[in-house]
């Protein structure tokens, strides 16, 4: 059995009277791609900084490929890449210079070919003696990057690298990532845009109040049964509903009705033929599967309550 | 130890590229100290025998220059990189506690020995200043500097904003190193105000360092290096643990 990328047990994190993390249990294989979703404030960021070591837990473990991230921090920073979720930089310093001192940090005097590399693909070679100041918000999220990968850590941690940047960027991120991960990293990142992690992702935890209240693969999350929305449409008005589907309804009006449908539960034939031995003179219809973003605010709204 | 290395060569490299106001601009206001004291005082005050106040002035004014460049080198340093959060660059490297401690110290040394060094340069342009030891002279501007580089560390971790820092500055190391003195003997100095000048640790520094130039001091040399040794000690072992233990640095 090979060691886990991420091994989390029972980590708790308190800020005076507030529990950020309750009690957090989880493992990311190697070669895993692993999104960490939660709304705003649920701790994903608390989560990311104590295995970075940038916040102490109150109690539980942390190991990075083994190294426990407290009392073998050294061993355990070697193998990790961070990449902040704010915009952090040297103002003194130029790109390049930025990344030859981070190699240093991490024990490497001979790196410059490394850093070409990563200055190439992240398109930053032209900015390379650039002062970091100089640089648009994009360009100093794309050092920041670099800098998280001048050692070629084992992990990468990416906390919402493409909020605030441009479709074009985000895209162009998402292959890099892509391509990391496919080079044998593994990735972990924490996105608000679930798009990011429904289309990178293998694995999917969802945190919220500072429990981890989903883990499954995507594929497992996408077919949880929460199922499809079903929407009706007619060019003259509505009868009413059948009793046995009205609490299926989640909007009607006079010409259109929109009914929710779990996935192992209900057939969309089945559903059609009840509507229209209710009378329904139906013209259009329209299924949507439901979306990750749907299954999130799902769970998320479940636990809300 | 190369990460230990690199942080070291940043903060040179960090100090060096506003080399105006980090090197440059000391050096003016020493030299403009020597200039106005030494016109005044010149041929009024002989404070040791057979030592003209200019030259009683050099090593005192050298030793103040290096010790608060070496406090601001730390300490400006940690406060712009924390209030800036590039700090993270480093928090999230393979850098030991001990490493991270003797890189700022070392950074600090050497902005307050290069300051030093400017200044004398300067100053034995205007007058010729004696050598009677001049490992003496090493070992207490070494020592000093970091003494106060390991206080820069400090000020620099506990200050949230730049007034905190410009208050610990303003209050306790521009007043405590004036009234070390750097002026004056503290034996000129009347009962009350001689016994209060041995509480303050920079008096040992200064007073140590002129008696690597004169082989003359206030306070036996001795006991001033063994009160810079204990400071350098104590202050050491408080940067060690506030950064072990991520005190304002890690939540």
């Amino acid at each position: 059995m090979t060691t886990p990328a991420v091994s989390i047990q029972a980590l708790h994190k308190n800020f005076g009277s507030v529990q950020a993390l309750k009690g957090i249990d989880l493992e990311i294989e190697q070669g895993e791609f692993f999104g960490l979703l939660g709304p705003n404030g649920a701790g994903k960021s608390t989560l990311i900084n104590a295995l970075a070591g940038l916040t102490r837990p109150t109690s539980g473990s942390l190991k990075i490929m083994g190294h426990d991230v407290i009392t073998n921090y050294l061993e355990a920073r070697r193998r990790l890449g961070v990449v902040p979720q704010e915009v952090v930089f040297d103002p003194f310093f130029s790109v390049r210079e930025a990344l030859i001192f981070q190699s240093g940090y991490f024990g490497l005097t001979k790196n410059d070919l490394w850093v070409d590399e990563l200055l190439d693909t992240l398109r930053l070679t032209d900015k390379a003696d650039a002062n970091m100041r100089s640089l648009s918000g994009g360009m100093k999220r794309r050092v920041l990057i670099a800098q998280a990968l001048v050692h070629k850590p084992l992990v990468v941690v990416l906390d919402e690298p493409t909020a605030g940047v441009d479709v074009e960027l985000r895209k162009s991120l998402w292959r890099f990532v892509q391509s990391l991960h496919k080079s044998g990293h593994t990735i972990v990142l924490t996105t608000h845009y679930l798009e990011e992690a429904e289309t990178l992702c293998d694995r999917i935890g969802i945190i919220d109040h500072g429990k981890l209240i989903t883990l499954e693969s995507k594929q497992e999350l996408m077919s949880r049964g929460l199922g499809q929305k079903l929407t009706v449409s007619s060019n003259s008005p509505l009868p009413d509903v059948p009793t046995e589907l009205q609490r299926k309804i989640v909007n009607a009006s006079e010409f259109q009705l929109e009914l929710r449908l779990r996935r192992e539960q209900d057939s969309v034939i089945d559903i059609l033929d009840q509507l229209r031995a209710a009378n329904f003179q139906i013209d259009d219809i329209g299924v949507e599967t439901d979306s990750l973003e749907d299954i999130f605010v799902q769970l998320t709204s479940e636990q809300a309550l | 130890m190369i990460g230990c290395y690199t942080l070291f060569k940043k903060e040179m490299a960090r100090f060096g590229k506003v080399w105006f106001q980090t090197v440059l601009s000391p050096i003016v206001t020493a030299m403009l100290y020597l200039m106005v004291f030494s016109q005044v005082l010149e041929g009024r005050v002989e404070v040791f025998d057979g030592i003209s106040y200019t030259e009683f002035l050099i090593p005192g004014l050298l030793m103040m220059t290096v010790i608060q460049n070496a406090f601001a080198n730390s300490s400006s340093s940690l406060i712009q990189s924390k209030t800036l959060g590039n700090l993270l660059f480093i928090l999230v490297a393979p850098i030991s506690t001990l490493q991270i401690f003797l890189a700022y110290t070392a950074a600090a040394v050497a902005r307050g020995l290069i300051v030093g060094l400017g200044v004398l340069l300067i100053a034995l342009l205007y007058v010729e200043v004696p050598v009677y030891n001049f490992g003496i002279i090493m070992l207490f501007a070494i020592s000093s500097s970091a003494v106060l580089g390991a206080l820069g560390i400090i000020a620099g971790i506990w200050a949230d904003k730049f007034d905190q820092m410009a208050a610990f500055q303003n209050f306790i190391i521009v007043p405590l190193s004036f009234l070390s003195g750097v002026f004056y003997s503290i034996h000129s100095l009347s009962g009350i105000w001689q016994t209060l000048s041995h509480f303050n640790p920079f008096l040992y520094m200064i007073d140590g360092f002129r008696y690597g130039f004169f082989g003359t001091s206030d306070v036996p040399v001795g006991t001033s290096f063994a009160v810079v040794i204990v400071s350098l000690t104590v202050l050491s072992a408080i940067c060690y643990r506030i950064i072990d233990t991520g005190y304002k640095l890690r939540q």
